[in-house]
């Protein structure tokens, strides 16, 4: 039995019919074709479907799509634009933060929440925040860089 | 000189389209008609497959093709040709795809799936590896006489042993006798994952008129199309391989994977293109992972600290398939001794196959495995004599001037592993005062050195186009892929700098496609940067040499007084005798109008040059096109409660040769490290005594998250250029990743005195050690 659902994505109001057991995942996907947000693990492991629900980072691949009804999604492609990229997607590309850029999407987001509810975290704030989201390429230390970076520019004081 | 991006941090060209979201790898391309693939997998580690019935599974509405492996007999592989994509007659892992479905959906394709029955009866296994060497052991191929394989590597026939290289140099038993002391040890490193955030994608297509067409996440584009040729039997001119971005490849997608089983279900569908998208379980064991590795070492030494023999024994566990794990027990045969000139050396490493899922490269290709054995080795043997074991390495350092095992005499340019591990000392700190205690925890510092030369075939070449645009601008054409490593940036940077023109005039291509890029090998090894590099320049000399010609005729001017830079062609001092790129992109023009020259396409190639075959019986000659030093410290933090391991500082060093890109070799660097550390202390298969898997999930199979990083990580790069290499530039892609975990091992002994053999060193294995050797705060 499909189910009609409202929501936002990226801003822009949306109307989808779809299965009561459809994931958000497959409907970010395919049905929106907003492919920026990754499958990578399918069970809430790896974080790289991370999308925003409300502002809040959720994994997608663990999400039922009804579950969204009348809320706000955002995904990488919704907090910025290419003449005005968000300050976390410059420092992102500045800092040597992307190497495959898999895992990027879903860092940024993680990031996203961390910066606009403590625009002047500490490392150990920073760490805990993008825990959920594992990159196999970076080290991490380059994310870390950036996300400072990032809290700088939005007007964040560092210690 | 105006543009010098030569050791400058560009940022990476790929950046922007990676932090927004539209970068495209292969499982974001949507084709129409395209079907979705499911795979019926293995319960069991070893079995004859008695029957299979897909009857139910045709049956159901939305499928359209059902796959089994005898339909599929055929066999695939770079170095052995022992692969099929679907198991036939028997299966040989757990894990291993028996059927595949493509239906309109994955839903369907699952269901499918579960319709289908298989009747097996089990069959005795080989789930170790050292036991699977013994006479009597089950064997994994018994028909393993008839593969085609490459001709360096040597099967022995009737056993499981799929390759056994040799080396011998000097007299390894005189070696002993002059020895003051001789120890010999026992290590083991488990297989593990590779662990790319983007499991195996392919899509395929076999057009009813023979036309094949793929997109995957490949490393290698030109090699998935010569493998499938070759396995399929089609001509190699009617495939076309596509490699978009790929999501981390760390070896795991190099050569061949499951395009031809894409391919093969597209033909049977009509000619749909069908997509196979790995699930994260799939990726652990039914895809490719690193082998694993058992080693004996035997070293001998003079009490002045002068190595005299090594006898190191090898042995890989393949798992079921050997296709590329015999080429890295190759590898780590010709560089078995480490960083070291050894006088007298035996060397036998042995591919074996065993019920496992089956190996492949994984960074490194073989070294952090083998510098395990033979960086602990280092210290035992220095422990054993008595000496520091900073010196006793700097004492044997395979320095300029001294030869190799395979009886290379290491050239003036070769790279310096004496100034890698003086810096690592200087950065940890070697040597000084520290307190051994910290909060109640041990403390204690490592180091291990290490060297890898590419492993490729002698004559391995790659080549580049560089074409000119109608606005100046140039367009770079290679096919070594982009996987996280950057080296399309570097080669805009050495592009730019050869042209003096601005980095932004310079594109490189993303996509890769064999029908039209020109032909690389493949991208491993860490070769990227040096031979697409040697490549690309080679491309902007023609380039510059076809620009001239046709500006020398209208100029007037003889072309060996002309220049090239900023955008333009002209005779030095003469600013009448000039003319734009631009105006020679599709042709020169006279001023009555007739055309000269035409389209400016600059080609270029590198060949590896001077490599040699090995010989069969003592592993002599020259493999290696540029040997990459290093050297790794670590400071450890020991919990002699828990057997908690914390790694608290890494330094490491790189002969980079030169550093073209700060920002991205740092990246390579940092990221090599924390991949290493996941391996050194958390990374294992765990099997149960049928050969199951059972952490094949992110959950019990731990990778390094942002808490298990260390608190500080210092690099130094060290460069003395290399002769032969575009700017000097050595590899690096796999090394950061080398002798991570016997610089943490040798730690763990200097903060704990606990002697560790077995990889990984996690919180049980610390523990039991701490227990066995007394440690009273180490509570049961």
């Amino acid at each position: 039995m499909k189910k009609e659902i409202e929501f936002t994505i990226n801003g822009k109001s949306r109307k989808l019919t779809v299965k009561p057991n459809e994931l958000l995942l497959n409907v970010i996907r395919e049905d929106l074709g907003l492919t920026g947000t990754k499958y990578g693990c399918g069970t809430g492991e790896c974080g790289a479907c991370t999308v925003l629900i409300d502002e809040e980072p959720v994994l997608s691949c663990l999400t039922l799509a009804i579950t969204v009804d009348k809320k706000k999604v955002t995904t990488i492609e919704g907090i910025g634009t290419d003449e005005n990229p968000h300050p976390l997607q410059q420092a992102f590309v500045e800092t040597g933060a992307v190497q495959c850029g898999f895992c990027t999407p879903g860092m940024i987001l993680s990031a996203k929440t961390l910066l606009d509810k403590n625009p002047n975290p500490t490392e150990d704030e920073i760490k805990r925040a993008i825990e959920g989201n594992l990159c196999r390429c970076t080290g991490y230390i380059k994310i870390i860089e950036a996300i400072k970076l990032a809290s700088v520019r939005m007007g964040g004081r560092r210690k | 000189m105006k543009y010098s991006y030569m050791g400058k941090g560009v940022p990476r060209i790929d950046a922007f389209e990676k932090v927004t979201g539209t970068a495209l790898y292969t499982g974001d391309l949507r084709f129409p008609g395209m079907l979705y693939t499911k795979l019926l997998k293995s319960p069991l580690g070893h079995a004859r497959i008695v029957n299979i019935d897909t009857g139910e599974a045709e049956k159901l509405p939305g499928v359209r093709a059902v796959l089994i492996g005898k339909e599929a007999p055929y066999k695939f592989g770079i170095y052995m040709g022992d692969k099929t994509v679907l198991a036939s007659g028997k299966v040989r892992h757990v894990g291993e795809p028996v059927a595949a479905v493509a239906a309109d959906t994955e839903e369907i394709a699952e269901r499918a799936v579960e319709l289908i029955k298989v009747e097996y009866e089990e069959l005795p296994g080989a789930f170790d590896v050292l036991k699977a060497m013994e006479d009597g052991a089950p064997l994994v191929h018994e028909n393993m006489s008839e593969y085609r394989h490459a001709p360096f590597i040597y099967p022995k026939s009737g056993t499981n042993i799929a390759n056994h290289f040799k080396l011998r140099k000097g007299d390894v038993e005189r070696g002993f006798k002059e020895a003051d002391v001789v120890i010999e040890n026992e290590f083991y490193q488990p297989q593990v994952q590779n662990v790319q955030m983007e499991t195996h994608t392919s899509i395929g297509q076999w057009l009813p008129n023979g036309q094949i067409n793929i997109w995957t996440s490949a490393q290698s584009p030109f090699a998935v199309r010569h493998l499938l040729s070759v396995g399929l039997g089609v001509p190699l001119h009617k495939i076309n391989v596509v490699v978009p971005y790929l999501g981390g490849g760390f070896g795991g997608k190099a050569g061949l994977h499951w395009e031809p089983l894409v391919v093969l279900l597209s033909k049977k569908a009509g000619g749909r293109p069908v997509r196979l998208v790995m699930t994260r379980e799939e990726q652990f064991y039914t895809t490719a992972v690193r082998q694993g590795f058992y080693a004996r070492i035997k070293t001998g030494a003079k009490r002045d600290g002068k190595i005299t023999a090594g006898a190191f024994f090898y042995v890989w566990d393949a798992g079921a398939y050997a296709d590329y794990g015999v080429n890295i027990t190759r590898a780590a045969g010709y560089s078995c001794t480490g960083p070291y000139e050894i006088p007298h050396i035996k060397c036998d490493s042995l591919t074996v196959y065993t019920n496992h899922p089956y190996g492949t490269a994984y960074r490194g290709f073989g070294h952090p495995e083998f510098h395990f054995a033979t960086e602990r080795q280092m210290d035992l043997l220095a422990r054993a004599i008595g000496m520091d074991p900073v010196e006793f390495r700097l004492k044997n350092a395979a320095v300029p001037g001294r030869i190799t095992a395979t009886g290379e005499k290491l050239r003036e340019d070769a790279g310096r592993v004496d100034e890698c591990i003086k810096a690592v000392v200087e950065a940890i700190g070697w040597g000084k005062k520290a307190p051994k205690e910290v909060n109640g925890k041990l403390r204690g510092k490592g180091i291990a050195a290490l060297w890898k030369a590419p492993a490729m075939p002698s004559s391995t070449s790659s080549s580049a186009i560089l074409k000119l645009n109608e606005d100046g601008s140039v367009t770079l054409s290679i096919s070594s892929t982009e996987m996280g490593q950057g080296t399309p940036t570097g080669l805009a940077q050495m592009v730019a700098d050869e042209l003096q023109m601005p980095i932004e005039k310079v594109k490189v291509v993303t996509k890769r496609e064999t029908d039209f890029s020109p032909y690389t090998w493949q991208t491993v090894a860490s070769r990227g940067l040096f031979m697409e590099g040697n490549a690309t320049l080679d491309a902007v000399r023609n380039l510059k040499e076809q620009v001239k010609t046709t500006a020398a005729e209208l100029l007037g001017v003889p072309k060996k007084e002309l220049e090239v830079a900023e955008e333009r062609v002209f005779a030095l001092g003469r600013p009448d005798k000039s003319i734009p790129l631009a105006k020679l992109a599709t042709a020169g023009i006279f001023p009555d109008g007739r055309g000269i020259g035409g389209p400016v396409l600059g080609y270029g190639y590198y060949t590896a040059e001077g490599l040699t075959n090995l010989d069969p019986e003592t592993g002599q000659g020259l493999p290696a096109l540029m040997w990459t030093f290093g050297a790794q410290g670590a400071e450890v933090e020991v919990d002699p409660e828990t057997g908690d391991v914390r790694v608290v500082k890494m330094a490491s060093a790189f002969d980079i040769g030169r550093a073209i890109n700060p920002l991205l070799l740092k990246g390579q660097v940092y990221g090599g490290i924390v991949q290493g550390i996941g391996s050194a202390l958390m990374e294992e298969f765990i099997f149960d005594e049928r050969g199951a898997l059972l952490n094949k999930n992110l959950t019990d199979y731990k990778i390094c998250r942002t808490q298990d990083i260390p608190e500080e990580m210092v690099f130094i790069p060290i460069e003395n250029p290399q002769r032969n290499a575009p700017h000097g530039v050595r590899g690096i892609g796999e090394h950061p990743r080398i002798s991570i975990e016997p610089a943490i091992a040798n730690a763990i002994y200097d903060a704990a005195g606990i002697d560790l053999f077995e990889i990984p060193m996690n919180r049980e294995r610390v523990w039991r050690a701490l227990r066995k050797k007394g440690e009273k705060r180490a509570f049961a």
